[in-house]
């Protein structure tokens, strides 16, 4: 990967950037979208003012973070100035009423173009509002911009991304992780007060841990799926990317529920929906922490430093640890990688030229249309999950891969439900290593699917996973704890890491950016 | 080699789209369209957008099952839906939502006549899928895409290749018409695409004593009954020919695909080898399983109907009717309800057949419209077919009066009145006229008295001149009485 203006850029930085210590908070006036919401309606501030607030932050900072893909500045002013009149006039508003908010730039928008960081969507401007944006909306939050990723959400870095560059507002000759990293990236570095981000496989989670966030994947049909790009069908799912435990849960309520548009969404009666806020202070009681010691073993030792001591947090609060049994995590990334691009292959073949996107100049018959566009708008990465994908499929290798895969899958999820007959949680690292450089791993792609190494099995579980910031490593990158719980616990997942939250002080660490 | 004896045997299968005509798409809330201005009737979801997902349409669904049951099918408790998965302009997603390993229905049969009785066909399986768009080759160097049928919910019916000839072919695909029509489950108009045929057609050759088999030919697309049977006559003779000039066999040769001329009447080759086709089937992770459960079921079923051959046996069996007569009313669903309603109104079925068979459809098929659209409802049928069994009116009159009943509007009596149409059944009117007649007819009066050879001939003339003095309002059966007892 060649990254031209990167010294040019590392020079700026290195001028704004002192030798402090960057978790320092004393810098930090920034709030948490539910603080800025509530001043808002209490009208101590007003939304225009915090907007454009955000806006000075991303003129001064964006061209170095490259977060976003685009940003929509007047819209959002006029957006937030029409909340402000609303909350004058004394109407009761959605709960993130004039709240600036970033959407990954893998689910449609009327305004702006969706483009998936794909060349081949470069242009594309969808003709609907994916269902969460909606809701957003419906929420009255002001929609900001919407953020980079890897290619179709494909990769754990960022660097697969068709149009930009973003990095870590921790240390910038680093990747912010990935998919997810332009939205992880912005939260962290004040671009905007909360985010969506999508996990197919961790990336929501990964880049949350590598920017010091709180990133939740809810359930596997909790939040409908209605708008977002497909890569993975069964194991997509959105989720907030927020500053704190409790913004996450104010997140959650606005996205949550079932949609009759999104066939995999769960029927709320089977799996109600509640407040994620009302009881989120409450702590649970007799906390049993699922702990699989040999699985963890494969994280860096600063990382696993960090992650111990969370637990012994936990300990202190009166929580008792569970040693569990995971026999088939070890599967985990073979048989993700099998599912996850088979979906990819068949999810990715609309995108031919025909009908909308990059379409090849001067092809010399249609078959040209479909194989020039592609070769021309796809990245590297993204072709190799295709073909990677379009093999497991093929008639005579079906059995022996995705049929497979599937199995796995079925007995991951067995070992999930197995563990949580004896604990409440199971803990975790996110990734096993903290921000790696930018380049490091772009030529092997092994070394970057293990990356995922830890959040993959929760999507193929279908259950919620959260990464909460739990350290710094000796170059001062954070650290993320995960916690995975059973299907639809999210209520019960938010409280586990609501009482961590309370006892440190991680999350209110600052990039110096 | 014209000298060797040698037995043909034809084995054709037969695979039919039948296009179903539920209120909106498979996947969307995009409403049916025909003939609607191209790509007016789409949305995210039909036009394959990204982020777009599909949500089922249930009425598909029992609509299928529905087929399924009027097909002897078994209907799995259990169905999925999956991807197959090929590139092609017409196609939005690139992949078809269908069914693969589990269909809606399976293991059933047909039956249709044929010369040696009702012949069981063994229906594979049927199921539901989602139909493409059409390319449109118009203008220049490009092509246009109209998706309006994207997305169209189709049932793919496969045949056992049971049928062993052209004509047996066609009576199973006109019969299952008449039957998705009665089950209200496709309007099944040719003309506008809702069935589609795909036989395949192959040849068992018996010559001294030992057996050869054609390769397998499919014929692609075919889209009306005539274009099906002639293709499978031409496929029959063609295959036999080749055969005999090159001795190929299945083994040797291929599965191959051929369409039809319709012009030339000839099939033509298509794809010679079959194609290492690989749809990369695999299940759609946006959609949920199907499941079938008893209750569901069992609420699809009591929407069954009597099928058209079954209904057809019963008006010979239990009205009487002539086999051809039973055939025209039970062709059309509309017709034999209507048909139906009349005899429970009252009507003799032989009666409301007649006036239905002679006068009712004929009148439709001028207007190009449903027998039931015409005007005059079952009870007025009933009505003037009562009017004749009592001989208030003869049956002329009765069909001359539901002409006029369809052009006024108005009641059978009304105009039977106004038209002067009411017999003459008073039979002391009748005799005054018969006494008339005979006083100015003695040489036929004495003819018809003397019996013999011109007797018979003598009494239909009188009979005649009654009429023609009633101007037809006598009623044949009354006069003729009192011209008996008068000669007598």
């Amino acid at each position: 990967m060649v990254f031209i203006t990167q010294d040019k850029r590392q020079d700026k930085i290195t001028t704004i950037l002192d030798s402090r210590f960057r978790g320092n908070d004393k810098r930090m006036d920034w709030q948490s979208a539910k603080q800025l919401r509530d001043k808002i309606a209490t009208r101590r501030t007003n939304s225009v003012e915090a907007t454009k607030a955000v806006f000075t932050r991303i003129a001064k900072i964006e061209p170095i973070l490259g977060a976003y893909i685009s940003t929509f500045e007047e819209q959002a002013i006029a957006r937030a100035a029409e909340i402000d009149k609303r909350i004058t006039g004394g109407e009761k508003l959605g709960q993130l009423a004039g709240v600036p908010v970033a959407v990954k730039d893998n689910m449609c928008t009327t305004f702006g173009t969706t483009t998936c960081a794909s060349k081949i969507l470069a242009n594309f401007h969808a003709p609907y509002n994916a269902t969460v944006v909606e809701k957003l909306l419906a929420a009255d939050a002001v929609i900001i911009g919407k953020t980079n990723l890897d290619e179709f959400a494909m990769g754990s870095s960022t660097e697969n991304s068709g149009l930009k560059q973003t990095v870590n507002p921790w240390d910038t000759k680093r990747v912010p992780g990935g998919s997810s990293g332009g939205s992880t990236a912005a939260v962290a570095a004040g671009l905007c007060y909360a985010a969506l981000g999508s996990d197919t496989g961790g990336s929501i989670r990964q880049p949350a841990s590598l920017c010091g966030v709180v990133g939740l994947k809810p359930t596997y049909g909790r939040v409908s799926r209605y708008g977002l790009v497909a890569y993975g069908s069964s194991l997509d799912q959105i989720g907030p990317i927020t500053q704190t435990v409790e913004d996450c849960a104010l997140m959650l309520n606005v996205i949550a529920g079932h949609d009759t548009a999104d066939s995999t969404s769960v029927d709320e009666k089977i799996a109600p929906v509640v407040d994620y806020l009302a009881k989120l202070d409450e702590p649970v009681k007799g906390l049993r922490i699922g702990i699989a010691s040999s699985f963890n073993a494969g994280a860096d030792e600063q990382v696993r430093k960090a992650i111990d001591e969370a637990i012994k947090t936990y300990r202190n609060l009166g929580a008792t640890i569970v040693e569990i049994d995971m026999p088939h995590l070890d599967y985990a990334i073979a048989a993700y990688y099998m599912v996850a691009t088979a979906e990819a292959s068949s999810n990715l073949a609309r995108y031919d030229g025909v009908h909308y996107g990059h379409r090849t100049q001067n092809p010399n018959d249609y078959i040209e249309v479909y194989t020039k566009s592609r070769a021309e708008g796809f990245g590297k990465e993204v072709k190799r999950r295709i073909m990677l994908g379009t093999y497991a499929l093929s008639s005579g290798y079906y059995d022996a891969y995705y049929l497979k895969a599937l199995k796995v899958r079925n007995l991951i999820r067995g070992d999930f439900v197995r563990a949580f007959e004896k604990c409440d949680c199971i803990m975790m690292p996110v990734a096993p290593t903290t921000a790696f450089k930018i380049g490091e791993k772009v030529d092997d792609p092994l070394k970057m699917y293990l990356s995922d190494i830890y959040t993959i099995a929760a999507n193929l579980a279908g259950i919620p996973g959260i990464s909460i910031p739990c350290g710094f490593d000796d170059k001062k990158l954070p650290v993320g704890l995960q916690i995975l719980s059973p299907a639809f616990s999210e209520e019960k997942l938010l409280r586990i890491a609501q009482m961590y939250e309370k006892q440190t002080d991680w999350h209110k660490k600052r990039p110096l950016i | 080699m014209s000298n060797v004896d040698y037995k043909v045997e034809v084995l054709v299968g037969l695979e039919i789209h039948v296009q179903l005509c539920t209120r909106t798409k498979m996947f969307c809330g995009c409403e049916l369209a025909f003939g609607t201005e191209p790509n007016s009737r789409v949305c995210p979801v039909c036009l394959g957008m990204p982020g777009s997902l599909p949500v089922m349409n249930k009425q598909a669904v029992e609509f299928s099952i529905l087929a399924g049951l009027a097909l002897n099918c078994q209907i799995p408790s259990f169905t999925k839906w999956d991807r197959k998965g090929y590139y092609y302009p017409d196609l939005p997603k690139n992949y078809q939502i269908s069914q693969y390993d589990l269909p809606l229905a399976l293991n059933g049969y047909i039956e249709i006549p044929t010369d040696n009785g009702l012949k069981k066909i063994r229906i594979r399986r049927a199921h539901l899928e989602e139909d493409a768009g059409k390319n449109l080759h118009t203008a220049g160097n490009f092509s246009q895409v109209d998706l309006n049928r994207a997305g169209t919910p189709l049932l793919e019916i496969v045949t056992e290749p049971d049928m062993s000839s052209a004509i047996e072919v066609r009576t199973l695909a006109e019969e299952l018409q008449r039957i998705v029509r009665y089950l209200g489950i496709s309007e099944a108009d040719m003309q506008k695409g809702h069935m589609r045929f795909e036989p395949n057609v192959n040849l068992v050759i018996t010559r001294a004593g030992q057996q050869f088999k054609t390769p397998i030919v499919e014929v692609k697309n075919l889209n009306s009954f005539r274009a099906l049977e002639n293709s499978i006559d031409y496929e029959i003779g063609r295959q036999l020919d080749r055969f005999l000039e090159t001795g190929e066999t299945m083994e040797m040769g291929n599965k191959s695909t051929r369409g039809w001329d319709d012009a030339k009447e000839v099939t033509v080759l298509q794809r010679e080898k079959e194609e290492a086709h690989d749809y990369r089937y695999f299940p759609d992770p946006d959609l949920v399983p199907v499941r079938v459960n008893e209750q569901w079921l069992n609420e699809i079923k009591s929407r069954l109907r009597e099928l058209p051959s079954k209904k057809r046996l019963r008006y010979v069996k239990e009205y009487g009717l002539s086999d051809y007569d039973a055939g025209v009313l039970t062709n059309d669903r509309t017709v034999a309800d209507f048909f139906e309603e009349a005899v429970k109104a009252g009507s003799e079925p032989k009666r409301a057949c007649n006036l239905l068979t002679q006068i009712g459809l004929k009148l439709a098929n001028a207007r190009g419209c449903a027998i039931t659209e015409l005007g005059p409802k079952a009870a007025d049928i009933a009505q003037l077919a009562q009017m004749t069994q009592t001989g208030e009116i003869s049956a002329t009159a009765a069909n001359t009066i539901l002409e006029e009943m369809v052009k006024t509007g108005k009641a059978p009596r009304e105009l039977a009145e106004q038209l002067n149409l009411i017999q003459k059944n008073d039979a002391g009117e009748l005799e005054g006229i018969v006494d008339e007649v005979l006083k100015s007819n003695p040489q036929a009066a004495a003819d018809f008295k003397e019996g013999g050879k011109k007797s018979g001939k003598a009494r239909g003339f009188l009979l005649g001149q009654v009429m023609q003095k009633t101007k037809g309002r006598a009623n044949p059966k009354i006069a003729a009485e009192i011209l008996d007892k008068k000669l007598a």
